[in-house]
């Protein structure tokens, strides 16, 4: 498992990274926590001549207070964000997801940021950042500028950031006290979401006030469940099945080995409504 | 010197740690890989995206003349010397072959075949200049199912005008070792009960954890190849009869090797091209695969679909047993690939006493990977098939499925016992494992548990899933291997060495890849020869210095290396005992040897083994007419293989939402004789555990309609880690083996052997009253829940309507929910 030849670059500063894109134009690759990147190189599946490694960027790693939200560095590795306690309190939805995602290892080493921006649909932190109403914050030769996560997925590993630009952080609104829950279907535990579901409800009273639900690999990028959040909406815990049979409207999700399309669509419905009770539980 | 008292007083039955791990888990090894020589080559492999396909030409030229390229060859250049890949075991005399030349000059037969080599200074300029090589192919059209095969349409080969290899046949009538089973089935069918079943074995990928690797050094007077490989003997021996290299001039060595499951029992043509290449160029070269070329040119395992037909009076006495499988070969009838469902012809009868039997196989050629032994070999899809149709016969009778088994089992006052196959089984108890089992299990409780959930309607289903299994190891007697047309013989050698400083070297001819045989050995001897463990050095795996051997694969090393080396050890001390006499100046007939001493009976006069072993060394003083040595040889061919078996329980969760599944409980109870070393047992129990349970869960290979093997990586090969396990309960009976001294049997494939149909019981058993008899394996959740979705998925659903029902002209008795793992299906 050789990759081809490549330059590597590991620039120290954001306007350095940026400036190394915008020479090298079509033939870089951006390197995040080179999860998903050294196995496609290695497999030779692409062969870029140049990988710039943004590893050395301090600033571009860490979560912060940003008042009414929690801003997440784009390189912040799956295994900080899971422990850190602004994300467990304000954002509990992404904490639920990243602990699924593959093993510690690739947690210690793969970034949100890096997931966000590769938009593979089966991976786990589209559909919370969806869900959560995330910002992403994108920084180009042009200065920088913000996406909203519903117009951030354009289709399969594409993404809003164009080429010389850089997702550099993900701003969450504070969801605190909201409940929340990541159902993750899978065959074996380090495997891709077969099909997941996104769920964090604010409860009043026993029942729901408001409900935001993401869907992982329902389609080509994360998709959000609208018609069941709106239908949620006023229920109760023991009354959530028909509020969620919806879940798999406008869906497109893909055919493969671990299931087909009418399986998935199924399937979402199931953990839709197990995601919902379960963030009504905490 | 309390080290000396803490001394177990045996080694056997001890659970020493292994010798080899300190140095493995140090990073000490010597993997192939890890070999350097000077001047050392590297080759990168260029491998057919096709299935099948004319190669109508190669052009080499931007290749050769990339940077650090030394040559770049086809199967053109090494013709004259590249050998042929070859099958050890023809299962019949007119058995169709295609010729597997390690490059094709012509013609590929499936993906992943090479069909040229690039030799460079490094492996990455060896990888980047293997992507300039550029092939024309043509391509052909290509078979990859199975039962496509075998109405010969579609030709894999079209040179042979057929598919078929070979048609093999056992019948207990005409072999005069039971009835004829069609009057079984014909009596059954008017007044007693028939099960007809057609189950699946798919394809599966060994997965080895170290991928293969090869080095040859063509500079000395021998050439030295180092191979990642289970079998250093056998494939000196597949090199010289085809190459044309004399077999004195090859040298063999497996140096730490990282696992094999069967997948390393082979002699492939990666080997027999990096042997051609060093010979060609006078250089040192090395070829390591990556992991994607081992998923598609490593050989594979499995792929049957097997259609069984069970007799049986009302009360559940089975009367017949009639098995016709259709084994997938791939594209080459590989080493022992033909044979590999032929092993299963005396394992389908199981523990059961059948008075009558016939096995048929009949073998084909598709345009896939080639196919040949994996962890257990023939004997897995065996009990996997008796296994499940046993649950399906107790479901008709209305029975619980223990109590179907213990009606037909041999009890265990019938030992030794001769199958209506002709085996005679060497021991057992089959009645203990179980009561221990269910002990364990909590079998009573479990099953009140199932009739709650099944009475409150719980979306979460339990079922319980039983496996009382039985294999035949040791191979093999070398008279059987030769009536069936085998090529080699399974007869196992060993020595020892009396060091004159008092420890022991060990030679044996398995070659451990994995197993611990440096322990188990050590612990042997030291029993026999009373000396230290630690003193015990076993070498093995290098033709040069273990030149006699047959190697490491079902479940042989132990029962029959093992009888090996405890021959050579008793022959070790029958050579010292006269110089024992001589030096006590007593008569021969008054020695006793105890714990590595001569004593004189009745007397406080002792010379210790190691004592003898200096003075031997010296000479000085020693009867005339001795050899001056205390060293031993031995040869061992067993007289009969080991029958272990064991009661595997398994409760499964099966969430009818979904289809998901989870494991709850798994207990086994092996009885695999006497244990030389439990904690190397526990392990192999664990690992064959797990393999087994992957094939009813998790693993399949899978071939989209080009004939590209879609689960080419372990994205998409769903291999499971310790995450997706349980802990497992184990326990062991024991029933020595009356087939070698130590009363060992085999433990390698046992867990493999016995796990995967008890898990699939377990889960057919969580949702029967929903009326489903079966889930096509791998049993995903997909499946599971069509599954359900087919049958109505109501508690109202009739009970496997169909259990009575016959197979159609050449139709399928398979439920249609559960799909297929054929071809392009998925």
């Amino acid at each position: 498992m050789i990759p081809a030849a490549f330059d590597y670059v590991a620039p120290t500063s954001l306007d350095e990274a940026l400036s190394v894109l915008a020479e090298a134009g079509d033939d870089a690759k951006v390197l995040a926590g080179g999860q998903s990147l050294l196995p496609i190189l290695r497999m030779r599946l692409n062969a870029p001549e140049k990988v710039v490694d943004l590893g050395r960027i301090e600033a571009l790693r860490g979560v912060r207070d940003g008042g009414d939200h929690v801003a997440i560095g784009a390189m912040t590795p799956y295994a900080d964000v899971l422990g850190d306690a602004l994300v467990r309190e304000h954002a509990g939805l992404l904490a639920r997801a990243v602990e699924t995602v593959a093993d510690p290892q690739i947690r210690h080493r793969g970034t949100v940021g890096g997931a966000l921006v590769h938009a593979d649909p089966a991976g786990d932190v589209g559909a919370p950042v969806l869900a959560l109403d995330a910002t992403m914050v994108v920084v180009g030769p042009g200065g920088e500028r913000t996406v909203p996560a519903g117009e951030f997925f354009r289709d399969l590993f594409e993404t809003a950031v164009g080429d010389g630009e850089l997702l550099t952080e993900i701003r969450i609104p504070k969801h605190t006290g909201w409940g929340s829950a990541y159902e993750k279907f899978v065959r074996v535990s380090h495997q891709w979401s077969i099909v997941a579901v996104a769920a964090t409800v604010r409860v009043e009273g026993g029942s729901i006030a408001e409900a935001k639900v993401g869907l992982t690999n329902m389609g080509s990028t994360p998709l959000r469940a609208t018609a069941v959040e709106q239908a949620l909406v006023g229920s109760s815990a023991s009354a959530l099945a028909d509020a969620c049979a919806a879940a798999a409207d406008g869906t497109n999700p893909p055919s493969d080995l671990n299931g087909d399309a009418d399986y998935r669509r199924h399937l979402v419905t199931v953990l839709t409504r197990r995601a919902v009770q379960k963030a009504m539980e905490g | 010197m309390t080290a000396v008292d803490d001394r177990p007083t045996t080694e056997i039955g001890t659970a020493r740690r292994r010798k080899e791990d300190a140095r493995l888990v140090t990073g000490r090894t010597r993997w192939t890989d890890n070999i350097q020589l000077p001047g050392m080559l590297h080759l990168a492999m260029v491998r057919s995206p096709f299935a099948h396909a004319r190669i109508n030409g190669i052009d080499t030229s931007e290749a050769k003349a990339a940077p650090n390229v030394i040559a770049v060859m086809t199967g053109q250049d090494i013709a004259d010397i590249q050998g042929v890949n070859i099958t050890a075991w023809p299962i019949t005399t007119d058995q169709v072959n295609p010729t597997h030349l390690p490059m094709p000059l012509e013609r590929v037969a499936h993906t992943g075949e090479v069909v040229a080599v690039v030799v460079a200074r490094s492996a990455a300029a060896a990888r980047d200049a293997a992507e300039l090589v550029d092939v024309d192919y043509e391509e052909l059209p290509a078979v990859l199912d199975l039962k496509a095969a075998a109405t010969d349409e579609v030709l894999a080969h079209p040179d042979l005008g057929t598919n078929k290899s070979a048609h093999w046949q056992l019948d207990s009538a005409a072999q005069g070792s039971g009835g004829d089973v069609e009057e079984a089935i014909a009596k059954a069918r008017e007044g007693g009960i028939v099960i007809e079943r057609e189950y699946r074995q798919q394809r599966l990928i060994p997965a080895f954890m170290e991928p293969r690797s090869t080095v040859v050094d063509p500079t000395g007077e021998q050439v030295v190849m180092w191979t990642a490989t289970q079998a250093p003997h056998v494939l000196r021996f597949c090199i010289a009869a085809t190459t044309g290299l004399p077999e004195s001039k090859i040298r063999v060595i497996a140096p730490d090797v990282g696992g094999g499951f069967g997948g390393k029992l082979q002699s492939t043509p990666e080997e027999f091209i990096t042997l051609a290449v060093a010979r060609k160029l006078g250089k040192p070269c090395k070829y390591t695969e990556t992991r994607s070329e081992t998923m598609v040119s490593a050989h594979h395992g499995r792929d049957q679909w097997q259609k069984l037909t069970l007799s049986a009076e009302k009360d559940g006495t089975v009367t017949g047993l009639k098995v016709e499988l259709l084994a997938d070969l791939g594209a080459y009838a590989a080493l022992v690939g033909g044979g590999v469902p032929v092993l299963g012809a005396w394992m389908f009868n199981a523990i059961y006493k059948f008075p009558a039997y016939q096995f048929n196989t009949t073998n084909y050629y598709t345009n896939k990977t080639w196919v040949d032994a994996y962890r257990g070999a023939g004997r897995p899809e065996a009990t996997y098939a008796i296994e499940r149709l046993m649950d399906e016969l107790a479901a008709e009778v209305g029975v619980d499925p223990l109590e179907i088994r213990e009606k037909n089992w041999i009890r265990h006052d019938e030992f030794p016992f001769t199958t209506v196959a002709g085996m005679t089984y060497d021991s057992g108890n089959y009645e203990a494992a179980t009561a221990r089992a269910k002990e364990l299990f909590g079998y009573d409780e479990l099953r009140a548990e199932q009739k709650r959930r099944r009475e409150s309607g719980d979306p979460v289903q339990l079922g319980i899933g039983v496996s009382t299994f039985t294999e035949m190891c040791g191979l093999a007697p070398s008279r059987v291997l030769g009536s069936l047309n085998y090529g080699a013989g399974g007869w196992e050698s060993a020595s020892i060495r009396m060091l004159a400083t008092g420890t022991v070297e060990v030679v044996t001819g398995a070659s451990a890849h994995g197993q611990g045989h440096e322990t188990a050995w050590s612990q042997i001897v030291a029993d026999r020869l009373g000396v230290p463990f630690e003193n015990v050095e076993v070498l093995h795996g290098d033709t040069q210095i273990a030149p006699k051997g047959m190697d490491t694969y079902g479940s042989r090393s132990l029962v029959v290396g093992g009888e090996a080396l405890v021959r050579a050890a008793d022959k070790v001390i029958e050579k010292a005992k006269p110089l024992a006499a001589h030096m006590l100046e007593a008569s021969v007939d008054d020695l006793e040897f105890a714990a590595g001493r001569f004593t004189v009976k009745g007397t406080d006069k002792g010379v210790g083994l190691t004592d003898i072993a200096l003075s031997i060394w010296t000479g000085h003083d020693y009867p005339e007419g001795l050899e001056p040595s205390l060293d031993a040889d031995a040869t061992f061919d067993p007289v009969n293989f080991s029958f272990p078996h064991g009661t595997h329980l398994c409760a499964m969760e099966v969430d009818t939402e979904t289809g998901a599944t989870r494991m709850r409980k798994y207990v086994c109870v092996d009885d695999i004789g006497v244990i030389i070393n439990p904690l190397i047992v526990e392990g192999q129990v664990h690992g064959g555990l797990v393999q087994g349970i992957a094939q009813a869960l998790w693993e399949g290979a899978e071939y989209d309609e080009q004939g590209t093997l879609v689960s080419g990586s372990f994205v998409d090969y769903t291999l499971p880690t310790t995450a997706d396990t349980i802990s497992f309960v184990t326990d062991h009976t024991t029933s020595p083996s009356t087939s070698n001294s130590l009363g060992t049997k085999g433990v390698g494939e046992a867990g493999t052997i016995a796990s995967t149909p008890a898990v699939v019981n377990a889960i057919v058993d969580a949702v029967r009253h929903l009326g489903i008899d079966d889930v096509q394996m791998p049993c995903t959740p997909e499946r599971v829940w069509k599954a359900i979705q087919s049958a109505g998925g109501t508690q109202d659903a009739a009970p496997a309507a169909d259990a009575q029902s016959h197979f159609g002209d050449g139709a399928p008795n398979q439920d249609p929910a559960a799909g297929t793992t054929d071809g392009a299906a998925q």
